[in-house]
């Protein structure tokens, strides 16, 4: 028998259906897959020109390490970045979403993009999930009404301050600017409180680790400092590299280039309508 | 104010200590500035007290994302309505447009709410929204963890008809007992005081309050104390 109503379009958001049905295997004693998640330190702080934010690189699935030099500085726009802590494919999605809403909000308005706005997209949007989107987030930038920092928290509401920091290293990271920071910062002193905290993060905390990653955003100029300090170089790397097993046999190595297969006709008619 | 949505058997603490009373004139809005998730301190120069128009203020306490979200919203609405209506918006519409959001939506939202402003028919005015959302007009409301504290403190020190000086000495006194006793309010204390001439903001850093009872002015050694003039430490 097939169904006969009509099903339309599949109406937009997310569908909890099957949550209750989890939460139930959960509670029989199933073990919930992992996720990867950047087990993180992340930071941001206020100088006297603008913003410089900070992160660490580890991302972890569990106990192991997934990626020794992940990013997690995320481009929202020219003037604005925006640090991720918690669910990696959460914090990727959730600031290539907010870029491009921003990109096309650029060419409606013909502006420089503000902080704000980057701010209220990301907290409506995360409130609307009520947590279930797991991305905590720095925010930085500066904008012509001058240099701004926020943390967004996963269930959606929002925190500015002059010096922040997210992740599972952030209480380390917070130990540090606690006790060193100070308000009208050069940008070199900046950098190295940054670089202090974020440092603190991955010896002290171990869902932090390898290497530390900086930006600095003033008016009009961004820096992207990858890998500022590499304080975990790999210590021993054999000489005899990889061996394969001999089983491997390379039979044959072909390479078409596909630009030839192609070609070009100069002239021809137009498309008629 | 807890970020995290907690166990629904656990007890309903909304960390926080928040304050509104009416004087002579106008409102005293007073809220402390711990922002906490779990045991961990996330803001600790936090501002409760959100502005909703420029003569309505709205103290926050529970959820941070569910109060901040009421609060953008009741704001876009006043704003539209003070342009639809061509005067300042009173204080009962917008206690009524927070109300309004927080009882229809009482089963998702976790907020306790303090509405306080000036108008010019009514004048200084309180409205407590608590947790159902259900709206009371008080001479003061409190509200928060660290309100527990207060309730006896307010029972004997809240008079009628205060100046404004003895209000804004009443409510940084009342937020300062709160956060000496409650463990999830802290920081610094903010009030609002708002009149017919519009609205004024103070901040009380921690170390300019008062230490009460028991928190004893460091000693370098204990037979220091003996020489000071209160060598018990209770006293009845």
């Amino acid at each position: 028998m097939s169904k006969a109503a009509i099903e339309g379009p599949p109406k937009g958001g997310f569908s909890f259906d099957l949550c209750r049905r989890n939460e139930m295997l959960l509670q029989k004693g199933l073990n919930a897959p992992s996720f990867l998640k950047t087990g993180t330190t992340i930071v941001g702080l206020v100088f006297q020109d603008g913003v410089i934010l900070g992160a660490d690189t580890r991302a972890t699935e569990g106990p192991i390490v997934a990626d020794k030099n992940c990013e997690k500085i995320h481009y929202i726009a020219p003037n604005i970045y925006c640090c991720g802590a918690g669910t990696a494919a959460d914090t990727e999605a959730v600031t290539d979403m907010v870029s491009s809403q921003l990109t096309l909000h650029r060419h409606h308005t013909g502006r420089e993009s503000r902080v704000v706005t980057a701010l209220t997209l990301l907290k409506s949007h995360l409130f609307s999930y009520q947590g279930y989107v797991s991305a905590a987030l720095v925010l930085g930038g500066v904008d012509f009404t001058g240099p701004h920092l926020h943390t967004i928290y996963p269930h959606g509401s929002t925190d500015t301050l002059p010096f922040a920091t997210m992740g599972s290293g952030s209480l380390a990271a917070m130990a540090v600017f606690e006790s060193k920071y100070r308000e009208g910062l050069t940008r070199d002193e900046g950098v190295q409180l940054v670089a202090e905290a974020i440092s603190s993060g991955i010896f002290n905390d171990l869902g932090s680790g390898s290497n530390v990653d900086i930006c600095v955003l003033t008016k009009g100029h961004k820096e992207y400092l990858r890998n500022h300090l590499q304080p975990n170089p790999r210590t021993y790397i054999s000489e005899k590299g990889y061996s394969f097993s001999k089983k491997t046999e390379v039979l044959l190595t072909k390479i078409t280039p596909l630009r030839d297969s192609i070609h070009i006709i100069e002239g021809g008619d137009e498309m008629e309508e | 104010m807890d970020l995290n949505s907690g166990d629904l058997n656990s007890p309903l603490s909304t960390g926080t200590t928040i304050i509104g009373v009416t004087y002579n004139g106008g409102v005293v809005l007073g809220a402390d500035s711990r922002t906490s998730t779990g045991m961990y301190v996330a803001n600790r120069a936090s501002d409760k007290i959100t502005q909703l128009t420029d003569n309505v203020y709205l103290c926050r306490s529970g959820s941070a994302a569910d109060t901040q979200t009421i609060s953008d919203y009741v704001r876009y609405f006043l704003h539209q309505h003070t342009i639809q209506l061509g005067q300042p918006t009173t204080v009962k519409v917008a206690a009524n447009l927070v109300r309004l959001l927080a009882y229809n939506n009482k089963n998702m939202l976790q907020a306790g709410l303090i509405v306080g402003g000036w108008d010019k028919y009514e004048g200084g005015k309180i409205y407590g929204v608590p947790l159902g959302g259900t709206i009371i007009e008080q001479p003061f409301a409190i509200g928060g963890s660290g309100s527990s504290y207060l309730y006896g403190f307010f029972d004997q020190a809240w008079k009628e008809g205060m100046t404004q000086e003895e209000a804004e000495q009443l409510v940084v006194k009342a937020v300062s007992l709160a956060i000496a006793r409650d463990g999830a309010s802290g920081g610094v204390v903010r009030t609002v005081t708002i009149n017919s001439e519009g609205v004024a903001r103070k901040f009380y850093p921690g170390d300019s309050l008062p230490l009460w009872h028991e928190e004893l002015e460091p000693h370098e050694s204990l037979l220091d104390i003996l020489s000071t003039s209160n060598p018990e430490p209770m006293v009845s």
